[in-house]
């Protein structure tokens, strides 16, 4: 059996418990060597945690930098690792209070699955709708949601059963179609790697179980590469290759984002203008020439007829996306800088650049009860809907098809920073 | 021609895979987006795995930039010599930023204790400046320390060539935004998501050549502070620390003054992983003294400008 790499977001604050979740995890998963716990176990000491010897602090795990500790901040998400026999796991740890919005948004965007915390004692709260509410925006495939704290009230099956039912209907209300709720105590270490002894009564799987078994999404839909990089050998060969076998070499490097590309196949190379027509001659891999590549893939693709293709240009095999100049979306803003009507910007879609303007602020949403309200600008991690117009046509595509094909950047033209995210949600009409 | 939009195709990709795609697909979207990339290139495992990365992101054109060696003069020669030896292979440009020579100028001043890791720091800069790069290509890993945990892919640098962690760009999707002020350069960090694991495995799947110090050799070894130090020119046991021979390999290689070795019987990359399999301690805590004087270690040498 291959092992397969698994991205995994937590939202959740301290008060969740999810530096101690995340601190068990890694912990009961053996990602924690020696040299580390020693430290753990000495600032626990230190600190008197748990009050008998050899009790470890497991949120000091994930303790953060010292600039951090000082200054009382938590600066966004940090990365972590660990493996089991079955899988390897990369998981953003997003930070709940400061920035919560901005965080999370960043840390979903590349999950395959999303770990919410609850505290059992509180239920369902205001934070979890936000919480699901952002993540469901960013449509990540599945949802754990983790009821924290279990201990604290006993493992009560029948106050479990209550705060399940009422997550599921709020994740049905969103449209998260997978959703698994499990019962855990992070603090004692009751199903999250090994299964509770205390409540028998749970008979599901464990958090580390779950994500184990969880298959990440493949890139269905059409083919699609946006090309990064045209090879010609005029940029000079690697050593010990005969420049005649590559005299007439073109290539075209890329990810294809979506779908199965096969030598043979049909394209069309959308560039600013029309749609032109060509078959695949080729395709490589980092291990080599091959027949097909897959979504996800690296590669470089070799076309029978010889076009006028540049980087920013996407490769399609199958149904194509519209280009567009005009179109809504929604967006999340990652910077201190306001967003206003009529502000000149760049947009990132794909490997294209181009100049934009942000035509109409349309409204606000409200992350708490997902209502939309006017807005004259919007703030630092405000979600919001946009009219945008682009000079380049994009070849956008909804993200629910397509996470490339459906996602862009904002930035500023001045300073160059990331101003904000975007997400394009609805059939826009060909404009 | 219709698609069923989400219909699951294709099959799971291995980790390796999966890494060793993202990665290609960092490299090209920086030699795509920069004026004047650069690689740091120590000889060391990960910057070698980033090489290679890099000629199979270009192929089968010549990897197209220069290769920057920060030179502590604090070397392995066994390290020297394959450096050379990788730059012949590839047909590549090698920079060199030597830490002696600002020692011989007075531009620098040797460190009490004699090590040179935190030297580097201003050499680099000024190599990185000299030679008018505005994105340098590096090896670092986010699971070797708390610091990295928080470093971006595209990790900016002002005019200081300071890091500043509270003002980090939101990475998202595979979407990398390097755009930045004139004076400020990027450092690009291709293999982030890859654990030391995930490297050794890749070098033994796709057979990468490495500096011998890598794998199990008998040595003149000395004990200091519960680590194994190679007797060198430039790291020299004290009266009270016998020298005895002994089967080590470095875990990681660096300035030969404060890396440790290891005891291991390992003597190629499959022994290696056997290893690291049933490995209690972190890469870093094993082998490099400069992290082990406080837990901020490397935070402090990244804000400064360091690697």
């Amino acid at each position: 059996m291959t092992t397969t790499l698994l991205r995994i977001a937590t939202a959740g604050s301290v008060d969740d418990g999810k530096s101690t979740l995340v601190g068990r995890l890694l912990h009961d998963a053996k990602a924690i060597l020696a040299d580390s716990l020693d430290d753990i176990a000495r600032t626990s000491a230190e600190r008197g945690f748990g009050g008998t010897e050899g009790t470890l602090d497991l949120a000091l795990v994930t303790d953060g930098l010292r600039a951090e500790r000082e200054q009382g901040i938590t600066i966004d998400v940090a990365y972590r690792y660990f493996s089991t026999d079955k899988r390897s796991f990369i998981l953003a740890d997003c930070p709940g209070h400061v920035q919560y919005t901005r965080n999370t948004v960043t840390g979903a965007s590349t999950a395959d699955a999303a770990i919410v915390l609850v505290d059992a004692r509180n239920g369902v709260l205001e934070q979890t709708r936000r919480h699901l509410g952002v993540l469901a925006l960013l449509r990540v495939p599945r949802l754990v949601v983790a009821v924290n704290k279990m201990d604290l009230i006993d493992w009560d099956e029948k106050a479990f059963g209550q705060i399940e039912a009422e997550v599921l209907a709020l994740a049905d209300e969103l449209g998260i179609i997978s959703t698994t709720v499990i019962p855990v105590s992070a603090l004692q270490g009751d199903n999250i790697v090994e299964p509770s002894q205390v409540a028998p009564w749970y008979t599901g799987p464990t958090l580390l179980g779950l994500l184990e078994d969880i298959e990440p999404k493949l890139g269905g839909g059409t083919a699609r590469l946006d090309v990064q990089y045209v090879i010609r050998p005029q940029g000079g060969l690697a050593p010990g290759l005969d420049p005649e076998q590559y005299r007439d070499y073109r290539g075209y490097a890329g990810t294809l984002v979506d779908g199965i590309l096969t030598v043979g196949d049909n394209v069309q190379v959308l560039s600013n203008g029309q749609p032109v027509a060509s078959r695949v001659k080729g395709i490589s891999t980092p291990a080599g020439e091959a027949q097909q590549a897959q979504a996800g893939d690296a590669i470089v693709v070799e076309l029978e007829t010889n076009l006028d293709i540049a980087r920013g240009d996407t490769i399609v095999a199958g149904e194509l996306p519209t280009a567009h100049r005009e179109f809504q979306a929604n967006i999340c803003v990652l910077d201190s800088a306001k967003l206003t009507n009529g502000q000149r910007l760049l947009i990132k879609h794909g490997t294209k650049v181009s100049a934009a303007k942000l035509s109409t602020i349309d409204y606000v949403i409200n992350v708490a009860d997902y209502s939309q309200q006017p807005a004259e600008s919007l703030e630092l991690n405000d979600l919001g809907r946009i009219t945008l117009r682009s000079q380049a046509a994009l070849a956008i595509e909804q993200y629910a098809t397509s996470r490339t094909g459906g996602s862009f950047l904002l930035i500023d033209p001045t300073s160059g920073r990331t101003l904000a995210a975007g997400i394009i949600e609805e059939n826009n009409e060909a404009a | 021609m219709t698609t069923i939009a989400n219909a699951p195709t294709g099959t799971q990709r291995s980790v390796l895979d999966a890494l060793e795609a993202e990665s290609i697909h960092i490299i090209r979207e920086v030699l795509a987006e920069f004026e004047k990339p650069g690689l740091l290139f120590s000889g060391g495992k990960d910057s070698v795995v980033v090489l290679h990365l890099l000629a199979k992101a270009v192929a089968p054109l010549r990897v197209p930039i220069p290769v920057a060696h920060i030179d502590t003069g604090h070397n392995f020669d066994e390290v020297i010599k394959f450096r050379d030896s990788v730059v012949e292979k590839y047909g590549l440009n090698l920079v060199v930023g030597s830490v002696q020579e600002y020692i011989d100028r007075g531009e620098l001043t040797e460190l009490p204790d004699g090590t040179r890791n935190r030297l580097q720091t201003r050499v680099l800069l000024d190599t990185i400046e000299n030679n008018g790069f505005d994105v340098v290509f590096g090896g670092a890993r986010r699971d070797e320390d708390k610091a990295r945990a928080k470093e971006r892919i595209l990790s900016l640098r002002d005019e200081f060539g300071v890091w500043d962690p509270r003002n980090q760009r939101p990475e998202l999707w595979s979407l990398y935004n390097g755009r930045h002020e004139p004076d400020w350069h990027v450092r690009a960090f291709p293999i982030s998501n890859w654990t030391e694991r995930d490297i050794w495995a890749y070098i033994e799947r796709e057979n990468i050549e490495l500096p011998p110090i890598y794998f199990a050799h008998t040595r003149e070894v000395f004990e200091r502070d519960g680590m194994w130090r190679a007797v060198t020119p430039v790291s020299l046991p004290n009266e009270n620390e016998p020298v005895e021979l002994k089967q080590v390999r470095y875990r990681t290689v660096g300035d030969a003054s404060c890396t440790g070795a290891v005891l291991s019987a390992a003597d190629n990359v499959s022994k290696v992983l056997d290893e690291l399999a049933i490995a209690t301690v972190t890469e870093r805590g094993a082998t490099r003294a400069d992290d082990r004087i406080s837990a901020a270690g490397m935070e402090d040498r990244k804000t400064e400008g360091y690697f």
